[in-house]
């Protein structure tokens, strides 16, 4: 135990002192307003499952029996929704990212705490909102709102949802905003800009996207609440509109959306890939320039979900070239990663089975990307099984195992308790058996035509739905694993030291949990990142005297 | 790190900040990174109203002088006039003076008031001669093309009726920002008030844009 950590342990943790709701209401402490958010992605993650299980279990027959077909329309789109605006694009921002953005560049806490309560309240109030329109029968339009299913057709509380996904929006633009101010102007001293941990460039870069897109979508948004409400039909085609624009305003945000719940959950697998080789990442700086191409390039890929859609086709024919350039920087992502673990000595703790999860499972969503960015594929598997395969294996295959990832890495800082290994590393692999046997089928059937939004199907294609079926079951099982076990570790686990993985970063100088303002003394930074020998909590270095106090280890650096 | 702060500038120093330059530098960098996000905000609609100028030019041509430029003129006349008195606000409130800074502020925020009570005036004619696009209510046009010129006036209120909000919300924050200033809550901690008219002079500029391409071009 290093002198920081033993001298900041006297002070009660941020768990401790004050325990009353009204406490927990109204904290400003980033760490406090992270588990909030925990536990209300969770809670949306339930809802949105159970949508889920809703519309797998009507696909187990060709015939329409379970639900109706408005029934049908109605489940996916509160999958959708749910899924996307109250479970992944907050998911790793808003619960690691705020727990770890603070400790990790050695501030004591962000830049706005008030914002960042109010941005959680924006979000409740956004996710009641959408709890409310799924009890008033929800809609029908699926996440994309698209005109004119969301206006003129309309049949659903159309105006609720949007509002809630405006208001969801909100609170995204205002995470970005505290986490490019803190970035910015909050970092300890000899935190220099390549000192930091890759998992904070991601999020920078994450948060330009949140900040530049957000707005877009939001309008747009707004535009059908206002073509619903007062009948401005600036999408209607019947008056003159242009129900295209629309699609336009959406994917302008909808794609680097994407990139918002991706570009994290690539910074969680940087940290894991480096703690768990016990080296350096493999390519620092370009990993991190790739975060920030990723963010600059996804905003001129947009089109690619217009490929039939009236766009003229040389337009067409550009955003297919961009699209398969958005893939370069990705790819650089996985091979400097799997560089990293070359010849390494890697330890597969359960945080790791994951990581390599993510690994495969992007690899797969990443390739079949590139598929359906070329015109001519694009064109025969338009609207089938093949492209909700394809994003889930992106949006969800990968994005939750590195969100499960990040937990299981970042659980003993932010409860102070190790969970059990053995049920992590099972759940690990029943959910990449799990997530493989529900989305692999989809790539099949939706090769061989089964359109997406259907609710009844042809005979033929039974197989392949039972099977996705089947494995939906056991991800289920997987995905509820950690549930079980993690809250038992909050009780019942050992208690973990500050740096129970010996891995490089501020954050592992902290008390596991840390204290309410993070730092007893504001950590000076002298070793590059991930490098064990210069890290004072380091086992390698453990030789050296370990936290030296700040100003006199600034003199050493010099 | 500086430890060279008055104990005064102390007291308005967060707890998360080491010192107040570096407070200071993040509240400004946090407004300027949220008016981007409104740039884009902005933006988006900018551009969408421009496609339909662009595809329906004769029509929205024949909006574009059904508004009343004089009207629109003195609109223009009123925010600029606010932007200048915001930068007295923020110069005053530099130099320590919190009283005119207040007083600024408040000059500022009744213009601000003044622009609104005009757009409602504004809207109102548009009432009278029947221009409100809004289902339901009868939409008189004389043109070749109703259905575009209900498109053009779609553009028109949503435009000014989202630039008018930001205004509103202007207004009000002006009037903590100044009941504070005048109380002398943030002693000689000017940010709060440059901050404020960051906003306001984003909004300005907003309407900078708006006059011209709603009343403005005319041929
Ligand atoms: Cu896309």
């Amino acid at each position: 135990m290093n002198r920081i950590a033993t001298a900041a342990s006297e002070e009660p943790s941020y768990l401790g002192g004050e325990h009353s709701i009204k406490s927990w209401l109204l904290t400003k402490d980033h760490k406090r307003i992270a588990v909030l958010y925990l536990i209300s992605v969770t809670l949306f993650f339930i809802v949105g499952g159970i949508a889920a299980l809703l519309v797998r279990l009507e696909l187990l027959t060709p015939a329409g029996d379970l639900l109706t077909a408005d029934g049908y329309n109605r489940a996916f789109t509160v999958h959708g929704i749910v899924m996307i605006f109250f479970f992944l694009i907050p998911g790793i921002p808003a619960v690691l990212g705020n727990f770890l953005i603070p400790l990790m560049i050695g501030a004591r806490d962000l830049a706005f705490p008030r914002i960042n309560l109010l941005s959680w309240y924006l979000y409740i109030v956004g996710g009641l909102i959408a709890v409310v329109t799924i009890l008033l029968g929800g809609v029908d339009t699926g996440w994309t709102f698209y005109t004119p299913y969301s206006s003129v057709y309309a049949n659903g509380a159309v105006v609720l949802t949007g509002l809630a996904a405006f208001v969801a929006g909100f609170s995204s633009i205002l995470t970005g905003l505290n986490f490019i101010v803190t970035i910015h102007k909050m970092r300890a001293p000899g935190m220099t800009w390549f000192r930091l941990p890759l998992f904070v460039w991601a999020h920078y870069a994450t948060s330009l996207i949140q900040m530049l897109a957000t707005p877009v979508v939001a309008l747009a948004i707004l535009l059908v609440v206002i073509e619903r409400a007062f009948g401005f039909g600036i999408f209607d085609p019947a008056v003159g509109g242009d129900p295209v624009l629309f699609q336009h305003l959406f994917w302008f945000y909808s794609h680097p959306a994407v990139y918002i719940m991706l570009l994290p959950g690539m910074g969680v697998m940087s940290e894991l890939m480096a703690a768990f080789s016990r080296r350096r990442v493999f390519g620092y700086h370009i990993i991190a320039f790739s975060s920030l191409a990723i963010a600059a390039l996804g905003f001129l890929v947009w089109g690619h979900h217009m490929f039939v859609s009236s766009q003229s086709p040389y337009a067409g024919l550009v955003f297919s070239i961009l699209t398969m350039m958005v893939a370069a920087p990705s790819a650089i992502k996985v091979f400097n990663w799997t560089a990293t673990l070359h010849k390494a000595e890697v330890r597969f703790d359960a945080p790791m089975l994951y990581a390599l999860g993510f690994l495969g499972l992007f690899l797969i969503g990443g390739l079949t990307g590139v598929m359906l960015g070329t015109l001519g594929l694009d064109v025969h598997v338009h609207d089938t099984y093949f492209v909700v395969a394809h994003f889930h294996y992106v949006m969800v295959g990968a994005v939750v195992m590195a969100f499960l990832g990040g937990l299981h890495f970042w659980w003993p800082k932010m409860f102070g308790r190790m969970y059990p290994q053995l049920p992590a590393r099972i759940s690990a692999v029943l959910i990449f058996i799990g997530f493989n046997a529900t989305f692999f089928p989809q790539f099949v059937v939706g090769y061989l035509g089964m359109p997406r939004r259907y609710w009844e199907y042809v005979p033929e294609f039974q197989i392949y739905h039972v099977m996705s079926t089947m494995g939906s079951f056991v991800l289920g099982v997987g995905y509820l694993l950690p549930l079980i076990y993690l809250l038992w570790s909050l009780r019942y686990g050992e208690k973990a030291s500050e740096n129970p993985w010996d891995a490089v970063g501020v954050e592992w100088l902290t008390p596991s949990p840390p204290t309410s303002h993070n730092f007893h003394e504001t950590p000076t930074v002298v070793w590059e990142a991930y490098e064990h020998e210069m890290f004072p909590g380091s086992e390698v270095a453990s030789g050296r005297p370990a936290a030296v106090p700040s100003h006199s280890r600034l003199a050493e650096a010099d | 790190m500086n430890h060279s702060h008055t104990a005064e500038s102390d007291a308005r120093l967060f707890h998360q900040f080491a010192d107040m330059e570096q407070q200071h530098e993040s509240w400004s960098l946090g407004m300027w990174v949220f008016l981007a996000s409104e740039v884009l905000f902005f933006g988006a609609l900018i551009f969408s109203f421009l496609l339909y100028r662009s595809v329906y030019w004769p029509t929205f041509l024949e909006g574009t002088h059904e508004l009343d430029l004089v009207i629109g003129g003195i609109n223009t006349a009123i925010l600029l006039t606010s932007s200048f008195t915001m930068v007295l606000a923020v110069y005053t409130a530099q130099n320590g003076n919190h009283r005119m800074a207040a007083f600024w502020l408040i000059v500022t925020s009744l213009l601000g008031l003044a622009f609104i009570g005009v757009k409602i005036h504004e809207y109102g004619l548009k009432w009278e001669h029947h221009l409100i696009p809004i289902q339901g209510l009868e939409f008189e046009w004389h043109g070749e093309h109703p259905q575009q010129a209900r498109m053009f006036f779609s553009f028109y209120f949503t435009l000014t009726g989202l630039h008018a909000l930001h205004v509103l919300v202007g207004i009000l924050a002006i009037w903590v920002v100044a009941y504070r200033v005048a109380k002398n809550h943030f002693g000689n901690d000017y940010m709060p008030v440059e901050i404020m008219g960051l906003y306001w002079h984003f909004v300005d500029l907003v309407w900078i844009f708006l006059y011209p391409i709603l009343y403005l071009f005319r041929a």
